[in-house]
C-alpha cells in the first residue's frame, strides 16, 4: 500500500514495478489485450495514456482538494471525476487529430477510450483514497502510466514473437495472450518486497 | 439488427452467444481483479447488473429527450449515479464486500459493457427490450465471474464460498496451489477457460 509517508523514490518503484497497474493491479486491461499486437501502436497508446493519467491526476486533486472536500461533496466524486476525465481526453483527442495525423489514425479508436480506460480514473480515485499529497500524487501516476506503457511494451513484443510459434488450435488467439500475461504477471511478482514494499 | 430479435433472444443473447465476457472480451479489470474467491465475485456481478439494468432503463426512457451530439457524457452522468448509489449502499449494508472490492465499486462506471449496452442497444430500443437486454447481459456477465471466482477459489484455497457461506471445503488434505488466487493465476485460469471455450465452440459450429 501507499501512504504519504514514504519518499517519492519508494513510491515511483512501487507502483511502476511492484504493484504494476496492469500485470498486478489489474487495471486497464481492454486496452492491454487490444492494443498490444504492434510495438509501435502499444508505445504510443503508453505515450498517450502517460500525458492524459498525469494531466487527469493533478485536475482532480486540485478539485478534489478545494472544491469537493470544502463543500462535503464527497460522495460526488465518481460523477465529478469522470466528467473531468472525459473532457481532457475530447481535448487531447481534438489536438492530436488535428496536429499528428498520423498518431492519430494509428490509435484509432482507441483514443476516445482511453475515457474508460479505468487506469486513468482508478489512479485519480486511489491519489485521494491513498490521502497522497499533491506532488506526491503526480509522482505516484507518472510511475503508474510508466508501469502501463512499460508493461504494455513489453507484452507487444512478447506477442509478436508468439504470432510466429506453433500455438495449438485452441490456445490460437486470446487465450495463448492470457498464459502470456500469466507468465508476464508472475515475472513481475518476483519485485514483490522489494526494499520491503 | 436488433429489432427482429424476439424478446427471448435478446435476454439470451447476453448469456450465450453475446456474452460479454467469454465472447465479446470487454469487462476484464474486474474480472480478473474480483475472481480471487467466489463470494466477492457473484457481489461484482450482482453490483454491476444493477447499474446495467438501472443505466438501460433509464436511457430508453430518455432516448427521445438525448440529443445524439451530447449522447455520451449524459450516459455517463446516468451511469455514474448509479454507481453512487450501489457504491454507498454496499459500504452501509456489505462492508466486508465493499473493502474486498475497494476501488472496483467506483469503477463500474468505466466498465466498457454498461457503457456499450447504453450505447449499443438501449439508446435505440423501447423500455421493456431494454431491460430485458440489462438482465441478460448483466446475467451473463455474473455467471462467467462466479464461474471464473469458484474456479480460482477451489485450486487456490481449496473453498467455495457463495453468500457467505462456505459450500465446499477440501479440508486439510489438499495441498492449495495459492498462485491461483494471486494475480498471475487470474490471468491463467480465464486463458484455459477461453482455450475451453474455443475448444468447443468451434465443435459446436462444424455441426
Amino acid at each position: 500500500m501507499i501512504t504519504n509517508e514514504m519518499s517519492v523514490f519508494m513510491i515511483l518503484v512501487s507502483s511502476l514495478l511492484v504493484n504494476n497497474i496492469l500485470l498486478i493491479r489489474f487495471l486497464a486491461l481492454c486496452s492491454f489485450f487490444g492494443l498490444s499486437t504492434k510495438v509501435e501502436t502499444s508505445l504510443s497508446m503508453g505515450l498517450a495514456v502517460i500525458f492524459v493519467m498525469v494531466n487527469a491526476s493533478a485536475v482532480t486533486w486540485l478539485l478534489h482538494r478545494f472544491l469537493l472536500a470544502p463543500l462535503h461533496l464527497e460522495y460526488l466524486r465518481t460523477i465529478a471525476f469522470i466528467l473531468v476525465i472525459a473532457a481532457l481526453v475530447q481535448f487531447e483527442e481534438m489536438y492530436i487529430r488535428k496536429n499528428f495525423k498520423e498518431l492519430y489514425t494509428a490509435l484509432g479508436i482507441y483514443l476516445p477510450l482511453i475515457t474508460t480506460n479505468c487506469a486513468v480514473l482508478g489512479v485519480a480515485i486511489l491519489n485521494i483514497d491513498y490521502r497522497l499529497g499533491f506532488i506526491k500524487s503526480i509522482v505516484y501516476t507518472l510511475g503508474v502510466s510508466l508501469g502501463y506503457t512499460l508493461a504494455i511494451v513489453l507484452f507487444a513484443s512478447v506477442r509478436d514473437r508468439v504470432f510466429l510459434a506453433p500455438v495449438p488450435r485452441a490456445f490460437q488467439g486470446y487465450p495463448i495472450a492470457f498464459i502470456t500475461a500469466s507468465l508476464m504477471s508472475l515475472a513481475f511478482m518476483g519485485f514483490a518486497h522489494l526494499f520491503g514494499l | 439488427m436488433a429489432r427482429g430479435k424476439s424478446a427471448r433472444q435478446v435476454f439470451l443473447a447476453g448469456i450465450v452467444e453475446e456474452n460479454p465476457i467469454l465472447v465479446l472480451m470487454i469487462g476484464l479489470c474486474p474480472l480478473l481483479a474480483v475472481s480471487s474467491n467466489a463470494n466477492d465475485a457473484l457481489g461484482m456481478g450482482l453490483a454491476a447488473s444493477f447499474v446495467l439494468v438501472a443505466s438501460n432503463l433509464l436511457v430508453s426512457l430518455l432516448r427521445k429527450l438525448i440529443p445524439a451530439s451530447v449522447r455520451i457524457p449524459i450516459f455517463i452522468v446516468i451511469v455514474a449515479t448509479f454507481v453512487t448509489l450501489v457504491d454507498l449502499l454496499m459500504h452501509a449494508y456489505q462492508p466486508e464486500l465493499y473493502k474486498n472490492l475497494g476501488v472496483f465499486v467506483p469503477l463500474i462506471v468505466v466498465n466498457c459493457i454498461i457503457l456499450g449496452r447504453a450505447e449499443g442497444f438501449a439508446y435505440h430500443n423501447g423500455v421493456p427490450r431494454s431491460v430485458l437486454d440489462g438482465l441478460g447481459m448483466g446475467l451473463g456477465f455474473t455467471i462467467a465471474i462466479t464461474i471464473l471466482g469458484a474456479m480460482r477459489e477451489i485450486l487456490g484455497n481449496g473453498t467455495v464460498t457463495l453468500l457467505n457461506t462456505e459450500l465446499v471445503n477440501l479440508g486439510a488434505g489438499y495441498p492449495p496451489a495459492l498462485v491461483f488466487i494471486m494475480p498471475p493465476g487470474g490471468f491463467l485460469a480465464i486463458g484455459f477457460l477461453m482455450a475451453l471455450k474455443q475448444k468447443f465452440w468451434k465443435r459446436g459450429q462444424g455441426r
